[in-house]
């Protein structure tokens, strides 16, 4: 029997939307307050969903140790407490919600192999939050 | 055993379908009552929901949209115009009012939350830039919920 398991996670970390290809004011005009120089933080939830055939022995889909064990090296370790914009894979890209949510995925989806990935959503605030299921257009 | 994760730095995000969630509150009131039905009936069917007098609830709304990641902005849809369309075309309707009396859909139907998601989707059909509309969830409580796809 196929079963999905979620788990979330804390992180807090910060970053300044700015796209250096625009001008100063074409960013001020995009991206708002979130173009203040100074950067600004977020407490990222990551909501992290896999599925699988739920083991007969241990009635899991996957152990949570190693999904927690998994998360906490390869995503907390490397995001909480970071300025997002000084990580190598925001060199050169914005580090919006969505690239955020999509790089978690691609990290997981890669990494973790106990299970299958179906998901990882990413809520910025509160009132806020990104899904991505690997779906593209093309 | 884990793979060692390595970076791709064209690890962007183009062509990756995004879907993107925003919350809003609304408080409001309302009654269950089809003027169709007979007083037993409204009573029968609606139960406590039916006092003419109306009772309230918070209600949580949850607006979904999809669409690819820009790559120049890495946005999938500006958030802020995301929220003041919200505002302008739910909230400056619905927020602190009494359902059946002042928002125009329900002068003739029912404002049960299954009427209420549609009438939301309805509002902000046609209204988005760039996103598609995807869902539109609406919490009574905390603990019922009603989504609503666009579907007939």
């Amino acid at each position: 029997m196929k079963a999905h398991l979620s788990r979330r996670y804390l992180f807090s970390a910060s970053h300044r939307l700015d796209n250096p290809a625009m001008s100063p004011q074409e960013n001020r005009d995009t991206y708002g307050k979130c173009n203040n120089p100074y950067g600004h933080g977020h407490n990222y939830i990551v909501e992290v969903t896999v599925s699988g055939p739920v083991d007969d022995k241990t009635g899991m889909v996957c152990n949570l140790v190693d999904l927690d064990t998994f998360m906490e090296r390869e995503i907390l370790t490397r995001y909480d407490k970071e300025n997002l914009n000084t990580l190598k894979e925001f060199a050169e890209q914005v580090p919006t919600t969505e690239n955020l949510c999509v790089q978690i995925y691609e990290i997981v989806h890669r990494g973790f192999t106990y299970a299958h990935l179906e998901r990882v959503r990413l809520e910025e605030t509160m009132m806020n939050s990104f899904e991505y299921t690997g779906e593209n257009t093309q | 055993m884990y793979m060692e994760v390595r970076f791709d730095a064209n690890c962007v995000a183009p062509y990756r379908m995004l879907y993107l969630t925003r919350k809003a509150e609304f408080a409001a009131s309302h009654y269950y009552h089809n003027p169709d039905f007979t007083p037993e009936e409204n009573r029968r069917i609606f139960g406590k929901c039916n006092n003419p007098n109306g009772h309230g609830h918070n209600y949580m709304l949850e607006v979904t949209v999809k669409g690819e990641v820009d790559p120049r902005s890495g946005f999938v849809v500006d958030l802020k115009q995301l929220k003041e369309v919200m505002h302008r075309e739910v909230l400056d309707a619905m927020d602190h009012r009494f359902l059946n009396k002042e928002v125009p859909e329900f002068l003739h139907s029912v404002p049960t939350t299954e009427n209420i998601a549609i009438a939301i989707w309805q509002r902000l059909k046609g209204k988005l830039q760039n996103a598609q509309l995807h869902r539109v969830r609406v919490y009574e409580t905390p603990d019922l919920f009603v989504d609503f796809y666009g579907e007939e």
